[in-house]
């Protein structure tokens, strides 16, 4: 069996591997005996699976994803949102956590240009629909946002979220990442500014060797005077993001 | 017999090749070969509007292809969009379409600006590989890259890439050729003047082993956004 080189940059159309001995898994195609990209990506091998991971890309809507989200438009019954996709998400009164009274001004609950952290519940054709009945799952206060690429995500988080908590720890901010990229930060306007910073790097160098010791370092230098946010002040939302595979 | 400009017939001009150029934009690419410069920018997948033209079934790739008022050797180009705009905007679609899967992303829309600031022959070509190397870089699935260039048939000599001047030539017969490089499916073809089948099929035969080439610049260039932040 041939070796396939892991963490490699391959383009689209870019041959992977030849033969049966490998199985073309998310980011590939088999056309007759050659597996072949569909991204420029890195590629991810595990046993005889192989992965292309997107370096770039927009967001696509996924069950069970959490996403943080602005209320765009509301009707009676539904707020629609936006996640930095093509379709607008749609949260119904009923799959928001507070009892909703009839006839009630659902601006009262959630306003135009709101920030809040949902669940995707259900993706069809036509629609993508969201929850908010969870822990974690909220109205989203002032802070800071960011916005980095979907892929960059896992990165974000780290395996079992040990970059996030990283982040989190020596910034002393509260952070919610969002699978479609958006980052809400908050804590002490300093601290955020170190936090996004760290986001920023994450996003733009999510494909380079060492560089969780970078990061470390780089909030080591600006590590923030404020007393690390205790298990309490947290919410139970950051760990539940998909975690980085592998 | 030497060309006007010196290159062997099936010779390509020189080309130069970009990613990531447009901040705002999800993906962008410029590609040069000779004279001629292409950008490209795309928005996407995206919601569309105006919202009768939404598909559930399919999402739309919507081209949009300009050259630009300073951008020819004679007169100034008119700026807005004319007949030969919309048909070259139209035949790139199509030239792009067999790579992506549409059903992906139904009522939305994936929009491509191309831009020529420079020309001299084969926009069309140049702007097909622009173009599809700013939808690898906006992470778009792609089964394939394409790579076009134009052949021409000329003095009875097929000449691989014509340029500006040789396109000018009394009797030149002109193709537009676009296909996907792994497989040389072909998703372009546009004969513009007179040639025989078997010279035809001549010319197809040497405009695929050029775009063999056209595809290891667009290869390459993809791939040197990533690797000039490994150096740093």
């Amino acid at each position: 069996m041939e070796t396939i080189e892991n963490k490699k940059i391959v383009v689209p159309g870019e041959v992977l591997a030849t033969g049966m001995d490998f199985l073309p898994s998310s980011g590939t195609y088999r056309d007759k005996d050659k597996i072949v990209s569909i991204y420029v990506g890195l590629t991810n091998v595990s046993g005889r699976v192989i992965r292309v991971i997107p370096l770039r890309g927009r967001y696509m809507p996924k069950r069970d994803d959490t996403i943080v989200g602005k209320i765009m438009d509301m009707t009676f019954s539904n707020w629609f949102i936006d996640m930095g996709c093509a379709n607008m998400g749609v949260l119904s009164v009923r799959e928001i956590s507070e009892f909703v009274e009839r006839g009630a001004d659902l601006a009262e609950y959630f306003s135009h240009g709101d920030y809040v952290v949902c669940k995707i519940s259900k993706v069809t054709r036509s629609s993508v629909d969201l929850s908010m009945r969870g822990p974690g799952l909220r109205k989203l206060g002032p802070g800071k946002l960011v916005q980095v690429d979907s892929s960059k995500v896992p990165r974000i988080i780290g395996k079992q979220g040990s970059m996030i908590s990283m982040i989190k720890d020596k910034t002393a901010c509260r952070i919610v990442v969002g699978q479609n990229g958006t980052v809400w930060i908050q804590g002490a306007p300093e601290d955020e500014m170190v936090a996004a910073e760290a986001i920023y790097k994450i996003n733009q160098e999510s494909h380079r060797e060492g560089l969780t010791e970078e990061i470390a370092s780089l909030l080591e230098k600006k590590a923030s005077k404020n007393k690390p946010l205790t298990r309490e002040d947290e919410e139970p939302i950051m760990e539940r993001g998909r975690n980085e595979t592998e | 017999m030497k060309r006007n400009d010196g290159r062997a017939p099936e010779e390509l001009r020189k080309m130069e090749a970009k990613t990531g150029i447009i901040k705002r934009a999800d993906g962008s690419a410029m590609f040069r070969i000779g004279e001629t410069i292409a950008y490209a920018a795309v928005y996407g997948p995206r919601e569309l509007h105006p919202k009768f033209m939404q598909n559930p079934e399919k999402g739309l790739l919507r081209c949009n292809y300009n050259m630009m008022a300073f951008s020819g050797s004679g007169d100034r180009v008119r700026p807005s969009a004319n007949r030969r705009s919309r048909e070259i905007s139209m035949v790139i679609e199509k030239a792009l379409e067999p790579v992506l899967d549409l059903t992906a992303y139904p009522n939305a829309v994936i929009d491509i600006f191309i831009e020529l600031v420079q020309t001299d022959a084969g926009t069309r070509c140049a702007g097909i590989c622009a173009a599809a190397m700013a939808l690898a870089d906006a992470g778009i699935p792609m089964k394939d890259l394409v790579s076009a260039l134009s052949v021409g048939y000329l003095r009875n000599e097929i000449v691989v890439d014509i340029n500006g001047e040789e396109d000018m030539n009394e009797g030149a017969t002109d193709i537009a050729f676009a296909c996907l490089p792994i497989t040389g499916e072909v998703s372009l073809l546009q004969v513009d003047g007179e040639i025989k089948k078997d010279v035809l099929l001549k010319a197809l035969d040497k405009a695929k082993e050029a775009a063999m080439k056209i595809a290891e610049v667009q290869r390459k260039a993809l791939k040197e956004r990533y690797h000039d932040k490994h150096d740093a």
